[in-house]
């Protein structure tokens, strides 16, 4: 027969008083802890400096800013193009999602977003979401190494081994991708690629079984993880969550499907929310968004115009030499080609003056770019809204009341990646 | 509902202070002329007109143009997922406006990036302190009249001392008579 328990899940600014109030009668100074900026559970450069009144949280401030590079001052100073490398660099967990969502991001600025090949877009949803599972891995293969379950990291590094060898199939790259061009993709995807990504569908899903055996119901991660962390759905609005922390907390808001671009309106699958909103949710989201994606995988392969093959010739650029380059044959012997090539190349693509903002569904969250222009083809300025930084900035608020322990357990199931955050 | 008919509610209720709104690329955007009232409006697109997501503030440095600054405000309804796009000029002089804290927590984090990075200062923000760089930081360097490649001073380790080592790199290059490394972005400033 079920059992059916109630869990209390106290918020965190009651929970803190709570302990301040236990421990009134004991007399001494509260510590201040520095966690970080190099601390293994922080996974990059993020520094929190912890207040403790004995192994309890009592405030928390995280710092920021150790890998700052500067990308939003080198984006005004580069043409449209030229930024995409720098894309990589930013979730480096996930640079094909980043290379997609800047090319968005600049093609919706032209007003070409929407003029895409087909087999363009396809190739990009594939490529979004084998980033997208090749950084769920990692933040899951590393948050349960910080939680004490070493397995599932190697478990999980070997099946990211594959995404890199198609990622370098594709692009060339298997870190640094830069794969997307404004207007469509550095290249076709090679011949046998879409077989090679089937048989990854069906590696991946074992693995992840294999994961799912290992944690989902393990006594030990799961009362590790439930009711801690715990984000209301009001505090997750408010503080503009995105991603799967956002679902997480039982918030049905996902960029595929409530603002469709690309092709993801023409695929099935579902986007899973959590119902309270601790870790042992966000983790749950997580691993059910790794075979949402697979789906989709599934689908893209089957469907995908122009076959795994491209024997009908299918293009994959759009047909506008003033935002593409010309193939290289072309620019050689004819006048038109030689004259975009030399614009693209000297002063890049000219985008209109004015302001666009597109969100991206990234792996970690909402990726997005403002592109303010005074035309040309260099921007006057570019924001990237990282989601990373943003779910970041909730840990003030989230931390106190917590045990030291649990530092590690909270900041694993928010996933961020520093170069993001910092950028 | 549409955006477009949310953002004529909003000039309806702050009439002149509301300019627009315009469209472009099927985004609405509307200007607050008064930057000093975005507070207000903010609360009012939020508790009246839904807009419950935060989901960015970025700031624009018009450089020689008056006002220099302008604040940009993206905002969201998460349930229905209209969006709206408000926009506040700031003088240079003045470099101040009220704080949105207590309409969306998110922006604390935000505002400490736009105060760090463009040295826009936000009142009644509790602790508007450097985010990015570090403190004790003395430039604003996502202004236009801040140079690439980092401006020299007499303190070693506090701002870069000599141009950095990627002089010369992949970056595009103005056209003009000078000569090559006098083009590259990294030791041009906008007087130059």
């Amino acid at each position: 027969m079920a059992q059916v328990q109630d869990i209390e899940i106290p918020d965190s600014a009651s929970r803190s008083a709570k302990a301040v109030d236990d421990l009134a009668d004991i007399e001494g100074d509260r510590m201040v802890l520095n966690m970080g900026p190099s601390h293994p559970a922080t996974h990059g450069v993020l520094r929190i400096v912890l207040e403790l009144d004995g192994e309890e949280i009592t405030k928390a401030d995280p710092d920021v800013g150790y890998l700052h590079r500067g990308d939003e001052k080198i984006a005004e100073n580069m043409t449209y193009t030229q930024f995409i490398p720098y894309t990589d660099r930013l979730d480096y967990l996930a640079p094909l999602a980043n290379n997609v969502a800047y090319a968005l991001a600049v093609e919706k600025a032209l007003g070409i977003h929407d003029k895409l090949t087909p087999r363009c877009q396809y190739i990009r949803v594939m490529c979004c979401e084998l980033a997208r599972i090749s950084s769920h891995l990692l933040g899951l293969g590393a948050f349960a190494m910080d939680v004490g379950a070493v397995t599932v990291f190697l478990l999980v590094f070997t099946e990211r081994e594959k995404i890199y060898n198609l990622a370098e199939a594709a692009s060339g790259a298997r870190f640094t991708t830069s794969y997307t061009r404004i207007g469509g993709l550095l290249r076709d995807i090679p011949p046998t690629w879409c077989d090679q990504v089937r048989a990854f569908i069906k590696e991946c899903s074992k693995a992840i079984a294999e994961v799912e055996v290992l944690l989902t119901r393990n006594r030990i991660w799961v009362d590790r993880l439930r009711g801690l962390g715990h984000i209301s759905k009001e505090m997750a609005i408010d503080y503009a969550l995105s991603g799967p922390n956002l679902r997480g907390s039982g918030i049905d808001w996902d960029l595929r499907k409530n603002q469709p671009y690309l092709c993801y309106s023409e695929l099935n699958f579902d986007i899973p929310v959590g119902s309270t909103g601790d870790c042992y949710d966000r983790y749950l989201v997580r691993m059910e968004e790794m075979r949402q994606s697979l789906r989709i995988l599934e689908q893209c392969v089957n469907k995908i115009p122009g076959g795994a093959e491209n024997t009908a010739k299918e293009p994959v650029n759009i047909a506008d030499g003033k935002v593409v380059l010309p193939p290289k044959s072309k620019v050689l012997s004819s006048m038109e080609e030689l004259i975009h090539q030399f614009m693209l190349v000297t002063e890049g693509v000219n985008v209109p003056p004015g302001d666009t903002y597109f969100g991206h569904e990234n792996p970690k969250g909402e990726l997005g770019f403002y592109i303010h222009s005074k035309g040309g083809g260099v921007p006057h300025r570019m924001k990237i809204r990282s989601p990373s930084f943003i779910n970041l900035s909730i840990l003030g608020e989230l931390m106190p009341g917590h045990m030291i322990s649990d530092v590690p357990v909270i900041l694993g199931s928010l996933d961020f990646v520093m170069g993001e955050s910092d950028r | 509902m549409t955006s477009l008919e949310l953002a004529q509610k909003l000039k309806a209720k702050f009439g002149d202070l509301i300019a627009g709104p315009s469209e472009y690329r099927g985004e609405i955007s509307v200007a607050v002329s008064n930057a000093q009232e975005i507070a207000v409006v903010c609360e009012f697109a939020k508790k009246q007109l839904g807009f419950d997501y935060l989901v960015d503030i970025t700031s624009i440095d018009n450089y020689g143009a008056d006002p220099r600054w302008a604040v940009v405000y993206h905002l969201r309804n998460i349930v229905n997922g209209l969006e709206i796009r408000i926009k506040a000029s700031v003088s240079e002089e003045k470099s101040e406006l009220p704080s949105v804290l207590a309409v969306w927590r998110t922006s604390n984090w935000h505002e400490r990036e736009i105060y760090d990075m463009m040295g826009i200062r936000f009142t009644g923000h509790p602790d508007l302190r450097r985010i990015l760089m570090w403190e004790g930081y003395p430039y604003f360097p996502l202004r236009k009249d801040f140079p690439l490649a980092g401006k020299p001073t007499d303190l070693p380790g506090v701002a870069f001392t000599r141009p950095a080592p990627l002089e010369g790199g992949p970056f595009v290059t103005l056209p003009s008579d000078a000569g090559a490394i006098n083009r590259e972005p990294r030791v041009r400033t906008v007087e130059n």
